[in-house]
C-alpha cells in the first residue's frame, strides 16, 4: 500500500537510470540521511557515536571496497586487512612526513598506495582463481604485516613501533569531538558510497560482473579479464585503503599493525559474506551485524541489571554471535541484503498479498 | 504470547530502574575494570583482574574511600586495541565518571593515551605502557608507577652484569631478547641498544609473533646463537610456550630472565623443568602479607572473593591488588586536598596520583609492608620509583634471589626526556610550566 510504484512513470532514460528509481525509496534514503546528519549529531550519547557508530561507519567502508572485489568481480581476497594497513601507514607518512598537507589528501594519498600495492598482489588473480587466489593474498597479508613490524622507517622510527596522529583538520574545521569526526566519517562514506553505487551500475561494473560469474564467456565477448580483474583490485584496494587510514587516524589515533592483522581480514570477509555479494547495501547490513551485534549482546548484562560474570558473558557472546552467523546463513545464503530485497518484494504487494 | 512479553518487559525494566536506584544512593567513586578473562592472556590476566576487584571490594568493606563507596565495573578486552578502546567509551561516563583507568596492555594505553586528555581521565599504567610517560611534564595524564620497561631492562643488565662480576665483563658476550611482537615486546630496545653501546656485549632480537603459541623459529635462532643470556618479554602463553621451548632446545633456564610480566604462577606452574627460571619482581613476589589476609577475611571469608582462594597471594594477583591500592590512594590524596568523603573529578585524582606521597608507615597501615616499598612522585616524576628484585623458580614456588636494584637514571632519565621531547614536537605539546603543577 506504502511501497507501490504503480502510476510513477519514467519519462526519460535519465529519470529510468536513477539509483533509486521507486519514489519512496528516494524519500527513504533522504530521510536516513537527514537522520544521520542531523539528528543523531544532536542526539546521540558520546558512546554511542564513539565506540559504535563510527566504527561502523569506517568498516562499512572497508567492507564496501571489499564488496567490490569479491561481490562484484568475484575474486577472494584474504588481505584486506593488510591493504587498511598500507592506506593507514602511508596516510600516515604522508602526514607527518609533508608538513601541513591538508588530511583529506593524505587520506587519499594513503588510498592510492594501497591502490598500487592492491594492484601488485592483484596480478596472481589473472592465472588463479577462487580459493588458490584467497591463499595468495593471504601472502600480502603477512608480508604487510612484517613490513610494518619490521621496516622502521614506515613507523618514523618509532620505539616501540605504535604510531599516532592528533590535531587532525580538514578545511580548517577541526576534527576532534566525537560529533567531529563521526559527520567526516559519514561524509566519506556517503560520498564513496555514492561513487560504489555509480561505478557497479556502469560498464565496469557490468565487466566486473561478467567476469565473476564466468571469465571465459566473458572475455568471448571482449571483456579483457586483464583490465577487469586489476580495475577491481584498484578500486577496492583504494576504498579499502581509506578506510584503513580513517580507521587509523579517526578512530584508533593510535595503532599498531595489529589493529590490521588477519583477523580484520575475516571480520570483513564475513560482513560482505553475512551482509550480502554483490551489494552495496549488504556492506552496511553485513558491518552493523559484525561490528555492532557484539557490542551489543556484551552490554546486554548490564542493561537488563543481572551483571554476570565478564568471562561468562564474553563466552556467551562468542557463542550467541557464531549461532547467529550460522542461522542467518542457513536461512538465507545470500546474506541480509537478499532478506531486505524480499522484504521489499513483499512490501509491494501488502497488504493484499495474491 | 503478547501479555507474556509485555510482561517479561515490565519486569526486565523494574529491575533496571530497580539497579539504578541502588547505585544512586550514598557517594560513589567509579573505577573501571579493564580486563581479559578471555583469550590467549586469559591464565595471565585472570589472576591480575580478581586481585584488583578483591582490593576494590576489601576497601569497601574497611568502609571506603574515606566513606565514598568504590564502584566498579569490568569490561572484557581480550587484550585488543580496538576492544580496549571500545571498553574505556563505554565505562568512563559511567558512576559518575571513571576516577582513574588501567588499561592492562601497551597497545591499548598508547591509544588511550591520545584520548585521555580530553576526557581528563588519568591512566595509571603500573609496571608497564610507554616508557618515555614517566615525563609528567609532557605526559601529563600518564602513570607508569613503580617502573617503566626501560628500568626493567635497565636493572635486568645490571644483574647479568652483576653476576659475570662487573659491566666490563659484558664485553663480548650475547643476550638475545625474545620478545611479544608488539609495542610491550618492542619498549625495551632502545633501553638495550644503549647498553649494548656502553658495555660491548651484543644484542640479539628475537621477535615472536602474536600469541606467542609458535616459536620454533625463535629457539632455533637462539640454538644457532647461544646467547650468554636470553631476556624474556613475553605475555600469557607466550611465556610458558618460551620456557617449554628453552627446555626442548636444552637452553639452560637458569640463564633466562624474564621481565616482571614473565614471572608469575601461570607462566611456570604446569612446566616441569622450569627450575631454575628466573624473572623480575616488580616489587612484590609472591607471598601472604597484611593485605591479603585482610582479603581472606572481609571478601574471601564473606563468600565475595573473585576467583580461587589458593590463588590470593600469588604474583599477578598481588600485581592487581597493588594496582588497584594506587587507584585508591591516588583518590585518597585528591581527598586530602579537596575535602575528605567526597567524589573525586579525574582531574583531582589525577592531582592525587601526581603527588602520591607512601611512605613506609601508610604502606604498614595499608597492609602493604614487605610487599612494596615507598613510592613518590612529583610533576617531573610520574614512575615514582625504579626499584625490582630478580626472582626464581625453585619448581614449587617463586622466590627472591637478588638484592634490591634500581634502575639507572643516569642512563635511563636523559633518555625519557629526549623521548618526550620527541612526543611533544609531534604532538606539538608544549612542556608543563610550574604554575601548572601546581594544579
Amino acid at each position: 500500500m506504502l511501497y507501490r510504484e504503480n502510476g510513477q512513470f519514467k519519462t526519460s532514460y535519465r529519470k529510468d537510470q536513477q539509483v533509486f528509481p521507486i519514489l519512496q525509496d528516494r524519500i527513504a534514503i533522504a530521510l536516513v540521511l537527514l537522520v544521520a546528519f542531523v539528528l543523531v549529531p544532536l542526539t546521540a550519547q558520546e558512546y554511542l557515536v564513539r565506540a559504535i557508530l563510527i566504527p561502523f561507519l569506517i568498516l562499512s567502508l572497508a567492507a564496501l571496497g571489499l564488496n567490490i572485489l569479491v561481490g562484484y568481480c568475484g575474486q577472494i581476497s584474504l588481505g584486506t586487512g593488510a591493504f587498511m594497513a598500507v592506506g593507514a601507514y602511508a596516510a600516515y607518512n604522508f602526514h607527518v612526513r609533508i608538513e601541513g598537507l591538508p588530511l583529506l589528501v593524505s587520506l587519499l594519498a594513503g588510498g592510492l598506495c594501497a591502490t598500487a600495492v592492491g594492484v601488485v598482489f592483484g596480478i596472481p588473480s589473472l592465472r588463479i582463481k577462487g580459493l588458490y587466489l584467497a591463499v595468495a593474498t593471504l601472502a600480502a597479508q603477512f608480508f604487510v604485516d612484517w613490513a610494518f613490524l619490521r621496516i622502521r622507517w614506515f613507523t618514523h622510527d618509532s620505539p616501540s613501533g605504535s604510531v599516532s596522529v592528533s590535531n587532525l583538520q580538514v578545511f580548517g574545521l577541526p576534527i576532534e569531538t566525537p560529533t567531529q569526526k563521526y559527520l567526516f566519517c559519514l561524509a566519506v562514506v556517503v560520498v564513496f558510497a555514492v561513487l560504489a553505487k555509480n561505478l557497479v551500475r556502469g560498464a565496469i561494473g557490468r565487466e566486473w560482473m561478467a567476469i565473476r560469474d564466468m571469465d571465459v564467456a566473458a572475455s568471448v565477448i571482449g571483456i579483457q579479464p586483464m583490465y577487469a580483474k586489476l580495475t577491481a583490485f584498484a578500486v577496492s584496494s583504494f576504498i579499502v585503503g581509506v578506510a584503513g587510514a580513517l580507521w587509523g587516524f579517526v578512530h584508533l589515533g593510535s595503532w599498531e599493525p595489529a589493529a590490521f592483522s588477519i583477523d580484520r581480514s575475516f571480520q570483513l570477509l564475513f560482513m560482505v559474506i553475512i551482509g550480502g555479494l554483490g551489494s552495496i547495501m549488504g556492506s552496511f547490513f553485513g558491518a552493523a551485524f559484525i561490528v555492532v551485534l557484539p557490542i551489543v549482546l556484551d552490554n546486554m548484562p548490564y542493561w537488563f541489571g543481572v551483571p554476570i560474570d565478564t568471562a561468562l558473558a564474553a563466552h556467551l557472546t562468542f557463542m550467541i554471535f557464531g549461532a547467529l552467523i550460522i542461522f542467518f546463513l542457513i536461512v538465507e545464503p545470500h546474506g541480509l541484503a537478499r532478506l531486505w530485497s524480499i522484504g521489499k518484494e513483499k512490501l509491494r504487494i501488502w497488504p493484499f498479498p495474491h | 504470547m503478547k501479555v507474556k512479553f509485555l510482561a517479561l518487559a515490565t519486569a526486565l525494566a523494574a529491575a533496571a530502574l530497580g539497579s539504578t536506584g541502588v547505585l544512586a544512593q550514598g557517594k560513589e567513586q567509579f573505577f573501571p575494570v579493564l580486563v581479559y578473562r578471555t583469550g590467549a592472556y586469559a591464565p595471565n590476566g585472570v589472576p591480575f583482574a580478581n586481585g584488583y576487584v578483591d582490593y576494590l571490594k576489601l576497601v569497601n568493606a574497611q568502609g571506603g574511600i574515606n566513606g565514598v563507596k568504590a564502584t566498579f565495573e569490568e569490561c572484557e578486552t581480550g587484550y585488543a586495541t580496538d576492544r580496549g578502546v571500545e571498553c574505556y567509551e563505554r565505562l568512563k561516563g559511567k558512576g559518575g565518571g571513571a576516577s582513574v583507568v588501567q588499561p592492562l596492555s601497551t597497545g591499548i594505553t598508547f591509544a588511550l593515551t591520545e584520548k585521555a586528555p580530553g576526557d581528563k581521565i588519568p591512566l595509571i599504567t603500573a609496571g608497564y605502557g610507554r616508557s618515555e610517560s614517566a615525563d609528567g611534564q609532557v605526559f601529563k595524564w600518564n602513570f607508569p608507577l613503580l617502573g617503566t620497561y626501560w628500568v626493567a631492562a635497565d636493572i635486568l643488565v645490571q644483574h647479568v652484569a652483576k653476576k659475570e662480576g662487573g659491566a666490563a665483563n659484558l664485553k663480548g658476550k650475547k643476550i638475545a631478547l625474545v620478545y611479544h611482537d608488539s609495542p610491550y615486546g618492542k619498549e625495551p630496545i632502545p633501553l638495550l641498544q644503549e647498553r649494548s653501546k656502553m658495555h660491548g656485549f651484543e644484542l640479539i632480537t628475537i621477535p615472536v609473533a602474536h600469541p606467542g603459541v609458535e616459536q620454533k623459529a625463535a629457539w632455533l635462532q637462539i640454538r644457532q646463537n647461544r646467547p650468554d643470556y636470553v631476556f624474556l618479554w613475553g605475555w600469557g602463553v607466550m611465556n610458558s610456550t618460551a620456557v617449554k621451548e628453552a627446555i626442548a632446545t636444552g637452553y639452560p633456564r637458569e640463564k633466562m630472565y624474564g621481565v616482571w610480566w614473565a614471572g608469575a604462577e601461570p607462566d611456570v606452574k604446569d612446566v616441569d623443568g622450569a627450575k631454575g627460571y628466573n624473572a623480575l619482581a616488580l616489587q612484590h613476589g609472591a607471598g601472604m602479607a597484611k593485605v591479603h589476609q585482610e582479603v581472606m577475611k572481609l571478601v574471601h571469608d564473606k563468600g565475595q572473593g573473585t576467583g580461587p582462594r589458593e590463588e590470593v597471594g600469588q604474583v599477578l594477583y598481588t600485581r592487581g591488588l597493588m594496582s588497584a591500592m594506587l587507584s585508591i590512594e591516588g583518590v585518597r590524596r585528591a581527598q586530602e586536598r579537596w575535602g575528605k568523603g567526597k567524589v573525586m573529578t579525574g582531574e583531582q585524582v589525577r592531582w592525587g596520583l601526581e603527588n602520591l606521597a607512601l611512605d613506609q608507615k601508610k604502606l604498614d597501615a595499608l597492609g602493604f609492608a614487605g610487599v612494596m616499598r615507598p613510592v613518590s612522585t612529583s610533576c617531573a616524576d610520574h614512575m615514582g620509583a625504579g626499584w625490582a628484585r630478580v626472582q626464581t623458580w625453585d619448581g614449587a614456588k617463586w622466590s627472591f634471589t637478588s638484592d634490591w636494584y634500581e634502575g639507572d637514571d643516569q642512563i635511563i632519565k636523559p633518555m625519557v626526556k629526549s623521548a618526550a621531547e620527541k612526543y611533544a614536537n609531534d604532538k606539538k605539546l608544549t612542556r608543563r610550566t610550574a604554575e601548572d603543577c601546581q594544579n
